[in-house]
């Protein structure tokens, strides 16, 4: 509290609006006709299985550019 | 026994020497006063990006996720595997709801998510519901975690009861003593342990099974009837309902929340969200240890003359694995189990000392009083837990788990629309939280289990069909769906209404004490953090 900052003019500090990216992680996982079916295989894993797991780059991903254009200076 | 001998002495004094971990950790970071509850039950507040993703780690992957998730893929097939959706969406949701918590928590000093409910929406009733929901929520899942290391005692085939009494007296006592530290610095061993047993076993066990599609092979043959390996219009909303009702009610347990306000920044938690899938990937492959066992053949031991399922990975572990890696083995499951349920205790604690105690009891309670009853009442949350296990049957004992998770949800309001929006009025929350607590446990209690012949509290999916048909509305005839999930939108849609009904009748709403700034508002110059910079043990190397 020692300096007081740049006090009323941003008001609108509001999350960025690049936080409605994160959306895409959370629904896509959630559509089950995108993976519900054994083929095609990968590495001898029924799509069902390695596609939810692929989702696990994709949530990294996401979380990752979000945290990259909102992160704040940290001291 | 004789052949279990290795193993258990390999477990054992790989657990001895853990607990020695915990109570050293009271003078890890050494606080300047111990005594103060921000110390024991949150450890100072200062915890850098490492540390958070082992204890916040450590906090959602529990020993039931490594032994009930293989156990339910091994009975069912692909409905267990719910279980890797719901920790994917989770990260995405955390990032920015928690966010906001903990930037007001860190403002004004909160604890317990019931003291944001009572700040945010000046309601003291609707504080006190929230606490006592999130101690009864977790109670059940504390004593789910010995779930876990009974599961491995009988697949050593030792007297479960006495090994349980003295595992759990030994966390009760270092978790008095160093509070969230003990299971912070105890989360370096407990995940290095268990990655290297995973990663062991995911490469070692399909090797010499002959490969993952032998492995899925193994699947569909026995469930060839069902074509049970991917889902059916029966269950596949089922399905969807629990992973993002899980999902949702996560972030809303005490334990997780505890976890979080534990940061620094909101940096640390931002970078954690895009870390912590890590344990996703390893969420998944451990899931598929249940198929694994099928291939195997594995058998789960059998008490009372039913096969516990829950013995399925341990049983495996001792199938495929050395005497010696299967003590290893053993021993991870075994921490794993006591990482997650010393936070549970403590955040149980934490909400009756803060929101019960001082609120109702000793209103002028000091910070260091405050710590002296957490540090009781820890000790009596994990006693309830033990009771629970040896008075309770295990099947009884998960269902009780399913239950937690309905329960903790009907907080969703208050809590998680709470950090965004104060338009619900504090009569709407609490009338919402009264139908949707009354429904979910109405719904839990018409669902049977036949596998253990129990009427009532058998599951947590609900048979629409129970209701109505649920071909009218285009879904198939066997459709289930989790209680959570529709006892919370049921909460949702009877705050809303209550809500309408409250302005329209002009009733005095209570007074918000937090300002919009506050949800955004990240670690000032004001209260320098306590210890500079990360002085943790380097992470440990686990390959």
């Amino acid at each position: 509290m020692v300096e007081p900052q740049t006090e009323p003019v941003p008001r609108r500090r509001t999350g960025s609006p690049w936080h409605w990216l994160l959306i895409i992680p959370v629904v896509v996982p959630l559509l089950f006709f995108l993976f519900n079916s054994k083929n095609p295989y990968f590495l001898g894993f029924p799509r069902f299985y390695w596609l939810q797991l692929a989702f696990i780059l994709l949530s990294v991903a996401t979380t990752l550019i979000v945290y990259r254009l909102t992160r704040t200076r940290e001291g | 026994m004789k052949d279990h001998l290795a193993e258990i002495i390999i477990a054992a004094v790989i657990f001895l020497a853990v607990s020695a971990i915990g109570f050293i950790a009271a003078r890890w970071r050494r606080p300047d006063d111990m005594g103060h509850l921000n110390e024991w039950g949150l450890g100072g507040r200062s915890f850098g990006s490492w540390i958070t993703w082992f204890l916040v780690g450590g906090d959602l992957y529990t020993a039931y996720t490594f032994v009930a998730v293989p156990a339910l893929l091994f009975a069912s097939g692909a409905l267990g595997f719910y279980a890797v959706p719901y920790t994917v969406i989770v990260y995405p949701m955390v990032f920015v709801v928690l966010v906001r918590l903990w930037s007001v928590s860190h403002k004004h000093g909160f604890v317990t998510p019931a003291d944001f409910v009572r700040a945010r929406s000046g309601s003291s009733t609707m504080a006190l519901l929230v606490a006592i929901t999130g101690i009864v929520a977790t109670m059940p899942y504390i004593a789910l975690q010995l779930v876990g290391i009974e599961a491995v005692l009988k697949s050593m085939h030792v007297d479960p009861t006495w090994a349980l009494i003295i595992a759990f007296a030994i966390l009760a006592a270092y978790t008095y003593q160093s509070g969230l530290r003990a299971p912070a610095l105890i989360a370096f061993v407990k995940d290095a342990l268990i990655y290297i047993v995973i990663i062991v076993a995911v490469i070692y066990i399909p090797y010499k099974l002959g490969g993952w599609h032998k492995i899925f092979d193994a699947a569909d043959a026995k469930f060839a009837k069902t074509h049970g390996t991917v889902l059916n219009p029966g269950n596949q909303w089922q399905y969807v309902t629990w992973a993002l009702g899980s999902a949702l009610a996560l972030f809303l347990y005490p334990h997780s929340i505890t976890g979080v306000l534990a940061s620094r920044s909101r940096n640390v938690i931002k970078r954690n969200m895009s870390a912590l899938p890590a344990y996703s990937l390893l969420l998944g492959l451990i899931a598929l240890l249940g198929y694994m066992a099928i291939a195997a053949q594995t058998t789960p031991i059998k008490t009372n003359g039913k096969a516990d399922n829950n013995t399925v990975v341990p049983q495996l572990f001792d199938q495929m694995f050395p005497h010696w890696f299967a003590g290893v083995a053993f021993a991870a499951v075994a921490i794993g189990a006591l990482v997650p349920a010393a936070i549970m205790s403590i955040a149980a604690a934490n909400l009756f000392t803060r929101n019960i105690f001082k609120e109702y009891i000793k209103r002028d309670a000091t910070p260091r009083q405050e710590a002296a009853v957490s540090k009781v009442a820890s000790l009596v949350v994990k006693a309830g837990a033990v009771l629970v296990i040896l008075l309770i049957s295990p099947q009884f004992s998960i269902d009780l788990q399913l239950i937690g998770g309905v329960i903790i949800l009907q907080t969703l309001p208050a809590v998680g629309i709470g950090l965004y929006t104060r338009w619900l009025h504090r009569w709407g929350l609490v009338a919402g939280w009264l139908v949707g607590m009354g429904l979910g446990v109405w719904m839990l209690y018409q669902i049977p289990n036949p596998a253990t012949n129990h009427v009532h509290f058998g599951g947590s999916a609900f048979p629409l069909s129970k209701w109505f048909d649920p071909t009218s509305i285009g879904l198939d005839a066997k459709t289930q769906v989790y209680v959570g999930f529709v006892a919370v939108v049921a909460n949702a849609v009877v705050a809303v209404i209550v809500t309408l009904i409250c302005r329209a009748l002009r009733a005095s709403d209570g007074v918000d004490t937090t300002s919009p700034d506050d949800y955004l508002s990240d670690a000032d110059s004001k209260t320098p953090p306590p210890l500079a910079e990360d002085q943790l043990p380097e992470p440990v190397p686990t390959s």
